[in-house]
């Protein structure tokens, strides 16, 4: 009851002065809502960078062949390169922790069925393939391991292959051309649609599995070699690569560290050359997590630095309406008000600016999910090509709300209204009160 | 108490046809003095008087004398450097800070040269800050304050802000507030300082009224005419009593007659 009063009158003394009240709110409002959206957006990036890390599997290892810087190739001809099936079959042999062992080879080729004819890209690999990338069939089967011991000249289409090579007929059965090599392949299978893979922080670039046909391996030994020529205008130029990747899989996470080491300390050899890489997405994973603490911590940095700004403004008004109404003050202490009820009534007016603009604030933090994919939709409808150039992460992002955040902003509005609210407010009940009243 | 050379006639109070009256208050050798850097202001240099329930006092006194350092002393503003303060049986001099502010909510009734009406308040929640400082909110309390404006010639205004109302309508609800709390006595620093003759006639009258109700009133001031109104002239100069005369009842009932015609004439 009393306290209601005091609320009340709280109200009324602030709306004495409401534009003053209107911009002291503003200060906290704005702290509490970026509080929420700082820590919402690096959520939403943070939660789709690790999306995108754990869809390359936690549990794998992969080593890649790379193109060597131009000075270790050899100054003419073609320089084999990468990784071979001899370390291929070494790992298998040596290391005890492996689950599966996918060797991969990628060739860009062109692929034609009657007269329709795309660029897209040959993976030879082995049956184990679908599932460390996590692709599902939709219709017929991915190769299998019959199919690559006979060297089979059979092939699976990506989903976008098929929609494309064969937009009107089932493409099971039907044979599909590689003009490079004058050779067909028979369809046994269509996959459904998968997600591109992100580019992983300069360690691995983005990989899209839209254009891609699916080859037993050792078929692709067998009827199209190591040394493939690519033609670039008039001129040609070779690869010789027996596989540009190795995917390894653990039995368990706790092995992936020492797994990874053993297969580093295993290639060592190529470390000259500089033609592999090793990338280990759990590495990926945990240094994700490091940057997102410290992502956080920073943008709580600048959210506390804006709550601060708002309860210096908060304190600053304060003094400015003690000083205002120090004749108020004596008036009240002269009928009766002690100290402790001079102090808790302008702590009550500040905390009533602060709690406003807490509330209003975390109001607006709500929005921000679709404040922010309304204004994306909006900006890359008119201006498509500054969004196309963001990174992907940035593009794709969804606030995703902390709930944490909202209670911790809401007692952090109140905190910095009674902290910053509570030096006025003692300095009001310090007053003399007969000082006070001839105040004018 | 017991030695103290003035309790004999005057401690306890004085009798009159018979009954004895209590005090509203008594001071005792009282002295303020205002330490300053350079200086020491003796703003009140030992000052015993009492003041009976339902007496009329006039303090009355040249600039600088003390009168407004003597009534923030009985109005419990201020802490006396020395000598003793009782209002009713409590001795002021001893207490606390929030004692004091207990004792100003709940027993001392104050009316300023300035007013001093809270400008966000209405004329009844004016009227009623004193009683919000004990708690007392409820819809009998309200109706205390509505009474007392009422009784003011205020009962048409309820809810007016005092930017809304004139002078002397401000000074009515000051004086409603001060009655608010069933004071030991109303104080009164130059309450009609601000105000024209007809209107200090008013509020005059209205002091006369409440006096003759029984309430006990003492006041600050410097004119003669307001003096002659009261029981009682008690005259400072210098931080010392100068002198503590009654005025003779067809005295102040002359004065009485005189504002009136005054206030009519000026009409
Ligand atoms: N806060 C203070 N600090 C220092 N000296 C003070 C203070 N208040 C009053 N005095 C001094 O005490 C003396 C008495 O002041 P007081 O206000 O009681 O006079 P007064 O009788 O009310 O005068 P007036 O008729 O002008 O109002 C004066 O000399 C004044 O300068
Ligand atoms: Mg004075």
């Amino acid at each position: 009851m009393l306290f209601l009063r005091t609320l009340k009158l709280g109200v009324k003394s602030l709306m004495l002065h409401p534009l003053r009240s209107l911009l002291t709110v503003l200060g906290i409002f704005i702290g509490v809502a970026s509080v929420i959206w700082l820590l919402a957006i690096s959520e939403g990036i943070s939660r789709e960078a690790q999306r995108q890390i754990e869809s390359l599997g936690a549990d794998t290892i992969m080593i890649r062949s790379v193109e060597p810087p131009s000075e270790k190739m050899a100054p003419s001809g073609v320089t084999p390169y990468g990784l071979t099936r001899e370390e291929f079959d070494m790992l298998v042999r040596t290391i005890p922790t492996l689950r599966t062992a996918v060797p991969i080879r990628e060739i860009k080729r062109t692929f034609k069925y009657k007269d329709r004819q795309i660029e897209g890209r040959l993976v030879g690999s082995t049956p184990d393939y679908a599932e460390v990338t996590r692709l599902q069939v939709d219709r017929g089967h991915f190769i299998t391991d019959a199919e690559n011991f006979l060297r089979e000249p059979v092939c699976v289409l990506a989903s976008d292959v098929a929609a494309r090579l064969f937009p009107y007929e089932d493409p099971i059965g039907k044979r599909v051309y590689l003009p490079e090599h004058t050779d067909y392949y028979r369809v046994v299978g269509v996959l459904k649609f998968r997600n591109d893979s992100a580019a992983i922080g300069g360690s691995m670039e983005a990989q899209s599995f839209r254009d891609d046909i699916y080859i037993p391996i050792k078929t692709l030994q067998q009827r199209i070699g190591d040394t493939v020529v690519r033609r670039a205008g008039a001129s040609f130029s070779g690869e010789q690569i027996e596989l540009n990747q190795i995917t390894l899989t653990v039995q368990s996470i706790d092995d992936v560290k020492p797994t990874a080491e053993l297969v580093q300390a295993a290639l060592s050899h190529h470390d000259a050359m500089e033609d592999i890489r090793v990338i280990v997405p759990l590495e990926l994973l945990e240094q994700a997590q490091t940057t997102r603490m410290m992502f956080m911590v920073f943008m709580g940095l600048v959210a506390a630095i804006s709550l601060l700004v708002g309860g210096i403004g908060i304190m600053n008004i304060m003094l400015a309406t003690v000083t205002e109404r120090t004749r108020e003050i004596g008036i009240r202490r002269a009928l009766g008000a002690k100290r402790r009820d001079i102090i808790w009534q302008f702590l009550v007016e500040s905390a009533v600016l602060s709690v406003v603009g807490g509330i209003t604030g975390i109001l607006a933090g709500l929005a921000c999910r679709p404040v922010i994919v309304l204004a994306r939709d909006l900006i890359s409808s008119a201006y498509p090509e500054t969004i196309a150039a963001l990174p992907e992460v940035v593009r794709n992002v969804t606030p995703t709300i902390v709930p944490i955040s909202i209670p911790i902003a809401f007692f952090i509005s109140i905190a910095v209204g009674i902290i910053f609210g509570l030096f006025p407010a003692v300095r009001a009940a310090q007053m003399n009160p007969i000082e006070a009243l001839r105040h004018e | 108490m017991q030695d103290n050379p003035y309790q004999v006639t005057t401690a306890h109070g004085f009798c009159m046809a018979g009954t004895t009256v209590k005090n509203a208050c008594s001071i005792r050798n009282l002295t303020k003095e205002y330490v300053l850097k350079s200086e020491t202001v003796r703003a009140l240099r030992g000052v015993s008087f009492d003041v009976p329930e339902g007496d009329y006092v006039a303090i009355m006194g040249p600039s600088g004398s003390g009168k407004s350092t003597l009534l923030n002393l009985l109005g419990c503003l201020d802490q006396a450097t020395s000598g003793e303060l009782y209002l009713g049986e409590d001795n002021v001099s001893l207490m606390t800070d929030d004692e004091l502010a207990e004792i100003r909510s709940r027993r001392i009734g104050f009316v300023f040269q300035s007013y001093n009406l809270i400008q966000q308040l209405t004329v009844v929640e004016n009227i009623q800050v004193p009683l919000y400082y004990q708690g007392r909110l409820g819809a009998k309390d309200r109706q205390r304050c509505i009474e007392l404006a009422k009784r003011v010639g205020l009962g048409n205004r309820l809810d007016h802000r005092p930017t809304q109302l004139s002078g002397g309508q401000q000074q009515r609800v000051a004086i409603a507030r001060s009655l608010v709390n069933d004071p030991y006595f109303i104080l009164a620093d130059e309450a009609t300082g601000n105000l024209d003759s007809k209107t200090t006639a008013e509020i005059l009258a209205l002091f006369d009224e409440l006096n003759e109700e029984g309430r006990t009133i003492i006041m600050v001031t410097h004119e003669d005419e307001v003096a002659e109104r009261a029981k009682r002239v008690i005259r400072l100069r210098d931080g010392l009593l100068q002198s503590d005369e009654q005025n003779a009842p067809e005295d102040r009932k002359a004065a009485a007659e005189r504002a009136m015609q005054l206030a009519t004439e000026v009409a």
